[in-house]
């Protein structure tokens, strides 16, 4: 058994070990899947502070992924046919700026985790889940029926955005951009866990009426924490997107909500490095496993059983000791 | 010695249903005192806790806290207004070392819940705050322990230390002695004795000896009514008293 901060060094250092390799062996195609399991970790890590620090089941964060992933498409799509997203009442163009894509998904996921969070925050249990699952699949069966953005085929976007000093279409610079986004990420989160705020959120989770007791507004905490959690998926979308260079409604549906919290499951509930271990997991067993049969996701499943049953703080826990994060 | 009136509860109603659980209660804390609330099982007296700490919400009636109407305010703003409860069955944030549990006092009470960026571990005044809320309940020594391999009587004084990072005005008190040893109640006792003086306790107790060994004054709450209202000597002499409530309990 590690200390938990070995182990996450050691995701860390392996999702980063792979790409290096993959490269000094001439095989692109591994450090796109490295970098799918990069971005798909930023997602993970996103929900996993509302669901695990703050014990907010959201089966709707697909909703938070597809408004990133639809930010990139729109903006993009405009940028590459020359043509305006709109003219009047003032004019704005669309741009193939990462920089620029990011911040739209960013605030425009960030906007509507605020709608979403504020109405279903002001329930609990399973129908919260149900409300986050239903604002999900309305935004999915929306993008399908919006024909000026592809409807159901989605948009394809011809060449990667671009960001200042790199060619994003070499694999590897690309890959090494995703990962230090997630690295901000881990980081940033991090340190929201450790603050006051962390402490209170998932103190609230623990036990919600002691947090009220000590005079803390759980639902102003939770709205906020949702917000966040929604804003950090909402830039894996744009990601996600960039990386595929086509925007789907298929990054809206539910199968994405619970593939997000699978990543999170197999990797540790509310462990900071979780669900990188658990999206690592997931991209190499679909990997794998895919390429043996269409029918991958029953391996999937049993695997994901054995660990709710048997393992149930998921890779890290089970790899790592529990540590006192203060001095006596 | 009559104090200041610190909290004031004046004519709450409440009925669920066709049961009135509060039928027109007023009672009153004052300053310096242990004002011990009692009354058989299914007397209303958690509905009436519940009601001043504001988790429920009263038909008609008013509450006032620091000679300010309080009525509307929630939870957490009685606890920040320096209301401080701890409940009948713990409530603590069972994963938590026994100081996180009391940096979480500090936290609400500083109302420094979005601050997002510095360590709260390490935040000198938070712990300051917490450390001494455990000191004064003598749980310095667990301080990293966590707090659900406390014992019984350990959580319950954790819940006073949690209490206290509150900065109290007053507290409201749900059974603190429930399951307690003698020994531990004892302990208790002492320890509230002492405690009123920083910010006087109502309390709601089934320990009769603890109630008469420590209370300045005794509410008797029968069937969401106040009976009466007196220092130990005249509730243990009150007639009404006896037939409702201390009759019950010589005939068990």
């Amino acid at each position: 058994m590690l200390p938990e901060r070995m182990i996450n060094l050691l995701i860390l250092g392996l999702l980063l070990a792979v790409p290096l390799v993959a490269l000094a062996m001439d095989e692109p195609f591994i450090i796109t899947l490295a970098t799918k399991a990069a971005v798909l970790a930023v997602a993970g890590v996103g929900l996993n502070l509302a669901l695990g620090q703050g014990g907010l089941v959201s089966f709707g964060h697909a909703a938070y992924f597809g408004v990133g992933g639809y930010a990139m498409g729109i903006l993009a799509s405009h940028a590459q046919s020359y043509t305006p997203l709109m003219e009047a009442p003032f004019l704005i163009e669309g741009t193939k700026s990462m920089l620029v894509i990011w911040l739209v998904a960013i605030v425009a996921s960030a906007l509507v985790a605020l709608l979403v969070g504020a109405l279903s925050l002001r329930t609990s249990g399973v129908y919260f889940i149900m409300v986050t699952l239903a604002f999900g699949q309305m935004l999915y069966y929306f993008a399908i029926s919006w024909p000026a953005y592809g409807g159901e085929d989605g948009l394809s976007i011809y060449v990667r955005n671009g960001f200042p000093g790199l060619n994003t279409l070499d694999p590897i610079q690309f890959f090494g951009l995703c990962f230090a986004v997630l690295l901000i990420v881990l980081f940033a989160v991090n340190l929201l866990n450790k603050s006051p705020f962390g402490l209170a959120l998932n103190g609230a989770h623990q036990n919600e009426e002691r947090a009220r007791t000590v005079g803390i507004n759980v639902y102003r905490l939770r709205l906020t924490a949702f917000v966040i959690s929604g804003a950090i998926t909402g830039l894996a979308g744009a990601l996600f997107a960039d990386l595929n260079r086509f925007v789907s409604p298929t990054m809206f549906s539910w199968q994405t909500s619970g593939e997000i919290m699978v990543f999170i499951i197999l990797g540790g509930v509310a462990r900071l490095c979780g669900p990188v271990a658990g999206a690592a997991v997931y991209i190499l067993l679909e990997h794998v496993l895919g390429g043996l049969s269409e029918y991958w996701h029953i391996y999937l499943g049993a695997i994901l059983l054995f660990v709710v049953l048997f393992a149930k703080g998921g890779l890290v826990g089970g790899l790592s000791r529990r540590e006192v994060r203060h001095a006596g | 010695m009559p104090g200041e009136v610190i909290l004031d509860v004046r004519d709450l109603h409440k009925s669920f249903g066709a049961l009135k659980a509060s039928d027109g209660i007023s009672l009153n804390l004052r300053a310096g005192e242990i004002h011990a609330l009692i009354g058989p099982n299914g007397a209303g007296k958690s509905t009436l806790i519940k009601q001043i700490a504001g988790g429920l919400k009263p038909d008609r009636g008013a509450v006032h806290f620091m000679g300010r109407d309080v009525s509307a305010l929630s939870v957490a703003q009685r606890a920040h207004a320096g209301l401080a409860r701890t409940f009948q069955i713990s409530a603590l944030a069972m994963e938590y070392t026994v100081m996180e549990n009391a940096v979480l006092g500090a936290i609400g009470q500083s109302g420094r819940t979005f601050g997002f960026f510095r360590p709260a571990m390490k935040d000198r005044a938070l712990l300051d705050s917490a450390a001494a809320a455990l000191e004064r309940v003598g749980l310095t020594e667990h301080a990293s322990t966590i707090t659900s391999e406390l014992s019984h009587g350990q959580r319950r004084q954790l819940e006073v230390a949690v209490a206290l990072t509150l900065a109290p005005k007053a507290f409201l008190m749900d059974e603190p002695m429930a399951g307690m040893g003698a020994e531990g109640s004892r302990e208790l006792t002492g320890f509230l004795q002492d405690l009123k003086h920083q910010a006087p306790i109502l309390l709601v107790e089934h320990d009769m000896d603890a109630v008469f060994a420590l209370a300045d004054r005794i509410s008797v709450l029968v069937y969401g009514k106040i009976i009466a209202t007196g220092s130990v000597d005249e509730i243990r002499s009150n007639a009404d008293v006896k037939t409702a409530y201390l009759g019950e309990e010589d005939a068990a």
